[in-house]
């Protein structure tokens, strides 16, 4: 994946000799219109009817719906499992994606194809092989029943879906970012006498970090959004195993639509926090997100 | 990171996770899990708080109740994966069967341990149709003519789908004399008329409702009741046809789970309690026939309106129907292929 360039500032200070499109004024803005219009129904439009909805029954019932006991619940496990499976897939993404960006061995096309794998696979698929793996009916299940672990509809089921979806999100921004910076300053540290690990602390690190931040950040947000895998494992049970996208589903089937879209619209605002993010990160450190420069 | 430092942090991780787990049902000694089918929300909801409150004057204890909601063959495939139920309140017969079977947490002999074969509410299904009934529905036949999109879930996961498909099957039985080849190509025909399947009787009733897809929903008499209730009575209107089936909904308590977790005497009350008076009641109050008519209010037994049913003994039980019609490769696989 690579990150776009911001490209206001460049256009400012050098005009343009002539324009680069040659399509007259009114193709121009008819495609501007269409564009802007495209965006307004498939996009701004879901997210003003998700808050309208929301407070359709007042700011009162909206907060009375936030903090009903399986609502505070489910808004609780969310950020449970994201607390859990957004660092051990930094550390995951950080680890592999140093291993394949600065390294050469065998397999290496392999690992990559294999960090990419939960990309490709439909979400429930990855709720269901926790089930195959764990499940009373399967090869683990009745020794960890015996065991009294319990990891299928309860906490543990849920992070691992959580962990494999979300699983490529900071290795994939980092593998690019770390493949253009090459090993240069990484060979320069070590020949300076500087141990792996301080190499890797006071000079990767720093010079990914931007990337790492981006890819943390969508991790989190897919995370938290995580619907399908998560339901497969959750069992659904109310004030325990619901996580928010999970409640969402509940209540809007139990005909309660503004508690249904309030909830809605928490993961909504998450959304538009990730964006916001996202887009300053982009505007003030475009350079060291796209790696054409050192830090 | 080092190959070690690495491996530790998973394991510490792994550990920290499956602690985790184990401590969210260890404090759950006073709760009891009822895994029960789509429809039943609201019913639970009221009835849950009461049997609370009636536990608590009983024994002095604070019972938690939670509760898990889908389409109940899904939610009985859950339990048979290990989704600890202490008490299952299903859809249909054959999904507590399913789990007796492969688990054993469930004794095979479950149906009978409570009064009316374990059932403390009947219902039975009937069609919504939108305001006016623009497509003219009066009874099953009509279902079938051009033009005329029914919405139903799928049989494969949903109980109530299951009672839909059995009930048409009586109805074109009884129009074709007891030909049973008849009936069964008039099912088929009807879900040709199916855009859709969803998993369960709440998804469906929310496809046709709040989507506005189809033009008429095979739907428990319960839920569609609450539709009116919910989404306005002026949006809608129920259909009686000439037959339909007697659904029994079962509830068993699960052995296996309870016994576990200790909560075999709290569980066991807990579905007694369904056969109360207070039990009675508030099932005929969310549109539940109550097993004794005379312990609901009257004016709740009213609404109930008098349809010829058929009981799943003419299906020869559950026991010879659920495989014949709805296993695999049974009688829906055949009939059922989507596309088409």
């Amino acid at each position: 994946m690579v990150i776009d360039q911001p490209f206001s500032a460049a256009g400012a200070q050098t005009p343009p000799p002539r324009s680069a499109v040659t399509e007259g004024r009114a193709t121009r803005v008819a495609l501007t219109v269409i564009a802007l219009l495209f965006l307004a129904v498939f996009l701004v439009l879901p997210l003003v009817i998700v808050f309208l909805q929301a407070f359709a029954n007042g700011v009162g019932a909206y907060f009375a719906a936030l903090t009903e006991p399986d609502a505070v619940a489910a808004i609780q496990l969310t950020l449970l499992v994201a607390a859990i499976a957004v660092p051990l897939n930094l550390a995951f993404g950080v680890a592999a994606a140093w291993a394949v960006a600065k390294f050469e061995f065998k397999g290496k096309a392999f690992l990559t194809t294999l960090i990419d794998l939960p990309f490709s696979v439909s979400p429930v698929i990855s709720g269901l092989v926790y089930v195959l793996l764990f499940g009373s009916q399967s090869l683990l299940g009745p020794w960890l029943a015996a065991h009294g672990v319990q990891i299928l509809f309860a906490v543990p089921g849920i992070v691992l879906a959580t962990i494999f979806v979300t699983f490529p999100f900071v290795a994939r921004e980092l593998i690019p970012l770390m493949e253009e910076q090459g090993t240069a300053d990484e060979e320069a540290a070590l020949s300076l006498g500087a141990s792996g690990w301080q190499t890797f602390l006071r000079v990767t690190l720093p010079n990914v970090k931007w990337g790492l931040l981006y890819g943390v950040l969508l991790c989190n947000a897919r995370a938290m959004g995580e619907f399908g895998a998560v339901s497969v494992v959750s069992g659904h049970i109310r004030g325990l195993t619901n996580t928010m996208p999970l409640q969402v589903e509940i209540l809007y089937n139990e005909y309660n639509f503004a508690g249904a879209f309030a909830v809605a619209s928490l993961l909504a605002l998450l959304a538009l926090v990730t964006l916001i993010i996202k887009t300053i990160l982009e505007f003030r450190y475009g350079d060291a997100l796209s790696g054409s420069t050192g830090h | 990171m080092t190959r070690n430092g690495k491996s530790l942090l998973f394991t510490a991780a792994l550990a920290a996770m499956v602690q985790f787990g184990g401590l969210a049902f260890a404090f759950a000694d006073t709760t009891l899990l009822n895994v029960s089918y789509d429809p039943t929300r609201e019913l639970y909801k009221e009835f849950d708080a009461a049997f609370a409150a009636k536990w608590k004057q009983d024994t002095g204890e604070t019972v938690t109740i939670r509760t898990s909601h889908g389409g109940s063959g899904a939610q009985a495939r859950s339990v048979i994966d290990g989704l600890p139920a202490d008490v299952v309140t299903l859809a249909l017969e054959a999904d507590i069967d399913a789990i007796a079977q492969k688990t054993g947490k469930v004794p095979v002999d479950w149906r009978g341990k409570l009064p009316n074969n374990n059932a403390p509410y009947t219902s039975t299904i009937v069609f919504l149709v939108r305001k006016g009934n623009p497509k003219g529905i009066k009874d099953w036949g009509d279902l079938v003519k051009d033009g005329v999109e029914v919405i139903t879930p799928n049989p494969k996961t949903s109980g109530g789908a299951r009672w839909n498909f059995l009930a048409a099957w009586a109805w074109a039985r009884n129009q074709y004399g007891g030909d049973d080849k008849k009936a069964e190509g008039f099912v088929a025909q009807l879900y040709k008329h199916v855009p859709v399947l969803d998993t369960g009787a709440r998804g469906a009733t929310t496809t046709f409702a709040q989507r506005g897809i189809g033009d008429v929903l095979l739907a428990w008499e319960n839920e569609a009741f609450l539709a009116l209730d919910e989404l306005g009575a002026g949006n809608f209107e129920i259909v009686v046809p000439s037959i339909s089936i007697k659904a029994e909904p079962p509830v068993a308590l699960v052995d296996g789970n309870a016994d576990a977790r200790g909560t075999r005497k709290v569980a066991e009350a807990y579905l007694e309690y369904l056969y109360s008076d207070v039990g009675q009641k508030i099932a005929a109050r969310h549109y539940y026939r109550p097993y004794k008519p005379e312990a609901a209010d009257p004016a709740d037994l009213k609404r109930f309106p008098d349809v010829k049913l058929v009981t799943i003994d003419a299906f020869g039980g559950w026991k010879k129907a659920q495989p014949a019609y709805f296993g695999d490769g049974g009688v829906f696989d055949q009939i059922y292929k989507p596309g088409q």
